[in-house]
């Protein structure tokens, strides 16, 4: 990530200690994760101690550290979708993937994720891929679903 | 836009938006909340402007609104002033409704709700038992506007209690709101008008008005939708606390989840600075007061009142030691008054329509409704607004329409984290504050599971207690570790590796957890794994004595099996990841138990009911 980039945020939020999580928000927004570079030019511009930023971006599960795939297949496990079975959902992305929940594939185009609930219990079981929301979920169709995915890739892996 | 520059105006402003919408108004809504956008709700919307175009149709206005509650049946459409609702409504049915309907008057029967149970078909929608047991003071008003328009909510009465308010002083708004009752929405029910009045008589140059907005609780959506559906209603309510309070500054704290939230709410500032509503002086009085986003990061933990006043100072969310409440120093050691965003969204009905008639609602203890989100095993899943004191059997088989496919009501789970699972037997209990809270569960923000008897109780508590390990912030020994500690225990149970003296130590643990946790996190933290073990004990006999699961659920203790229902389709032989399924085209087929990992995708996918899972 450019650190001009990192800059405009800054401006953009104020150099404040209390931007920094909104900054660091916006930085993953953009980079789809936290780089080291960009953390320690936030920890520089803001005068925090690095300790300080990298602790902000540890605590909350919603930051990442390494680089995400292409494609990041977020599973809801509100209670609601636990009790139609989401943890077999993310058992079929790890199977299908070859890669644990919070990790991403070598070529860097799958990420299979967890999150706390995302308010669309109706639809439950719910998976998210890049912002969709795909509601009623079935292993099976999960399956094809990723499958498709790869395929629109071209067959990459 | 012009501002309003006093509180007599805004009512000829208002007039004046009346006119140009009288009331009879013929309005197609279409409902664009989260549940019916994932329905393609965008693309309805999109074919109705387009229909409504291409057919010449200039008597009917279209609108794009927040949820209606029923997410179950979207996309809903909604037909104004009559309130007729068309349910399942895809894209490409629009422009036979366009014509059909809205031209040629004509009802089309197979949009409209039947009703799983009576086999009844409802043309309005108050008419459907899941509205028409609510009370949807909130809600309602949901659907009659579009939440990106100021102009719609003023239209429907908004902002007149800021007006009022500011018209009787700060005492009187603060006597009724006090007299109202209203307990806090966010979990606690602590009396809002009392905890406004703490922050207020607490001497400093600065006081703080918070909005907790981070619905951390896995399984509730209430607040996101009013939110993303009448962001007005919030920041109304916020402006007549700061009116209260005498504060100048205040905050909103919204999870990162909710982009679409963040994004209404911006714009919902935007335009009540505009109006003069919100900002310098707002409507011409001596009232300054101004409103800031912050957006959460997504930790549960930050939803405590302290952890949320620190995330916003840009330190991580630890809660800190409350021996001096934060109303009297909270953020940035200022008095700061949190309340959470369907109590902040009930004060300007309050205000508008006084203490009085507030109190009329709900009981005695717990005054005006509740949203619930009801959700799980159960027919209607949606949002509920009820007034308080209705019975759970009422909300779950009456609005709900009961458990689906012809299976039995086990427990409800309400509270979230912190709250507990009731059982069959206390489906007549009202629920309201006191009552959940002396049962042993909670009324929380407002998350309602229902659970079936596919629904394993153990496994549940285990859900609980590993989400609370993830989100324990860490500060307590007894939080952290005990956490930890009890998800081991229970899952050794779920593993069948327990014994009848495991259960004897999750006990044990559990109070010592409670208490010497500092937050209520860590306090409340084993209220699920209690109250199932309290009344689902016979459960968590089965998998420690037989090393069985009665639900089916736990992965070590069960097994699939096909039955002779088999066709020899072999579609599951097909799908099977392990391919340990075999079996002949038209014969019995069987599973390689030795090589089977419990996917469950033979289940998933087989037509005939052959898969049982025991
Ligand atoms: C761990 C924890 C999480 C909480 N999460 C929320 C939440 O997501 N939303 C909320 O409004 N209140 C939450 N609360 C309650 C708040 O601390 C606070 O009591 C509430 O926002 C006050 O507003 P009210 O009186 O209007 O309910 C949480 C409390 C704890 C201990
Ligand atoms: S009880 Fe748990 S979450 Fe609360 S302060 Fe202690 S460790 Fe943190
Ligand atoms: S549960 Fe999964 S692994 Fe076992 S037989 Fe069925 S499909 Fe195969």
């Amino acid at each position: 990530m450019e650190l001009s980039r990192v800059d405009a945020i800054i401006e953009r939020n104020g150099s404040r200690g209390a931007s920094l999580l909104a900054i660091l928000q916006d930085v993953q927004d953009e980079a789809n994760y936290l780089p080291r570079e960009a953390l320690e030019h936030v920890s520089k511009r803001l005068e925090l101690p690095l300790a300080r930023v990298y602790a902000m971006a540890t605590f909350f599960q919603a930051f990442h550290l390494e680089p995400r795939g292409k494609y990041v297949c977020t599973v809801c496990m509100g209670t609601a979708c636990h009790v139609r079975g989401a943890a077999r959902l993310v058992e079929q992305l790890e199977r299908d993937l070859e890669v644990k929940s919070g990790g991403t594939t070598k070529d860097l185009q799958f990420t299979v994720e967890e999150v706390n609930c995302v308010g669309a219990c109706a639809l439950g079981p719910l998976v998210i891929i890049n912002g969709e929301y795909h509601g009623t979920m079935t292993a099976d169709r999960l399956t094809k679903t990723v499958e498709g995915l790869k395929k629109a890739e071209g067959g990459t892996r | 836009m012009t501002r309003i520059g006093k509180a007599s105006e805004l009512a000829a402003y208002r007039a004046e938006l009346l006119k140009k919408r009288p009331a009879d108004a013929k309005v197609v809504a279409v409902c664009c909340g989260t549940g019916c956008n994932a329905y393609g709700a965008q693309k309805v919307y999109a074919a109705f402007a387009a229909e409504l175009a291409k057919q010449g149709v200039k008597d009917w206005a279209l609108r794009s609104t927040g949820c209606h509650g029923f997410c179950e049946r979207g996309t809903l459409v909604v037909m104004f002033p009559e309130g007729m609702l068309y349910q399942r409504v895809k894209p490409e049915d629009v422009a036979e409704i366009v014509e059909k309907t809205l031209k040629g008057g004509e009802t089309l029967e197979r949009f409209l709700y039947d009703d799983p149970v009576t086999g009844e078909k409802h043309r309005l929608e108050h008419e459907i038992p899941f509205y028409k047991h609510q009370e949807r003071l909130i809600l309602g008003q949901n659907g009659q506007l579009n939440p990106e328009s100021i102009d719609d909510y003023i239209a429907l009465g908004g902002y007149l209690g800021l007006a009022k308010a500011l018209e009787h002083g700060a005492d009187w708004t603060l006597e009724e709101v006090k007299k109202a009752n209203v307990r806090g929405r966010g979990g606690g029910g602590f009396p809002a008008g009392k905890k406004w009045e703490t922050c207020r008589n607490a001497k400093s140059d600065k006081h703080y008005v918070i909005c907790n907005a981070d619905e951390g609780d896995p399984g509730a959506f209430m607040d996101r939708s009013v939110l993303e559906g009448n962001p007005h209603s919030v920041i109304e309510g916020m402006i007549i606390g700061a009116l209260a309070i005498g504060s100048d500054e205040g905050f909103i704290y919204v999870r990162h989840e909710y982009p679409l939230a963040v994004k209404r709410l911006e714009q919902a500032l935007v335009e009540a600075r505009g109006l003069g509503l919100l900002g310098e002086k707002i409507l011409g009085s001596s009232l300054s007061f101004d409103i800031r986003i912050n957006r959460g990061g997504g930790a549960f933990v930050c939803g405590e009142s302290t952890a949320l006043m620190a995330s916003i100072e840009g330190r991580v969310g630890e809660p800190r030691a409350k021996h001096i409440n934060t109303a009297i120093q909270g953020l940035y050691n200022k008095p700061s008054n949190l309340n959470n965003v369907e109590t902040w969204a009930n004060i300007p009905l309050v205000i508008n329509r006084g203490a009085e008639w507030y109190t009329s609602i709900g009981t005695k203890g717990s005054t005006g409704t509740k949203i619930f989100s009801l959700v799980g095993k159960v027919n209607n899943t949606g949002l509920v607004e009820v007034p308080m004191g209705m019975t759970l059997r009422k909300i779950i088989f009456e609005i709900g329409g009961g458990i689906p496919a012809g299976r039995k009501f086990k427990a409800v789970q309400t509270g979230g984290p912190s709250g507990g699972c009731l059982p069959a037997e206390k489906l007549d209990l009202p629920v309201d504050f006191d009552t959940l809270w002396n049962e042993g569960s909670m009324m929380g923000s407002g998350g309602m599971i229902v659970m079936d008897d596919r629904t394993c109780m153990v496994d549940v508590a285990k859900y609980f207690l590993g989400f609370l390990k993830f989100e324990s912030c860490g500060k307590c020994t007894t939080c952290r570790e005990g956490i930890r500690r009890l998800h081991e225990l229970v899952t050794a149970v779920t593993e069948g590796r327990a014994t009848e003296e495991t259960l004897q130590l999750i006990e044990d643990l559990s109070e010592t957890v409670e208490a010497a946790s500092l937050c209520a996190l860590g306090t409340t933290a084993t209220n699920p794994v209690r109250s199932t073990l309290k009344f689902f004990r016979e459960e968590y006999l089965a998998h420690v004595k037989e090393r069985r699961c009665p639900a089916a659920v736990c992965k070590t203790l069960i097994r699939y099996d096909i039955n002779e229902k088999c066709t020899g389709c072999m579609v599951c032989a097909k799908r099977c990841p392990q391919k340990c399924i075999s079996g002949e085209r038209k014969k019995l087929h069987v599973i390689d138990q030795s090589k089977c990992i419990k996917c469950g995708i033979c289940l998933d996918v087989c037509k005939f009911d052959a898969v049982e899972v025991k």
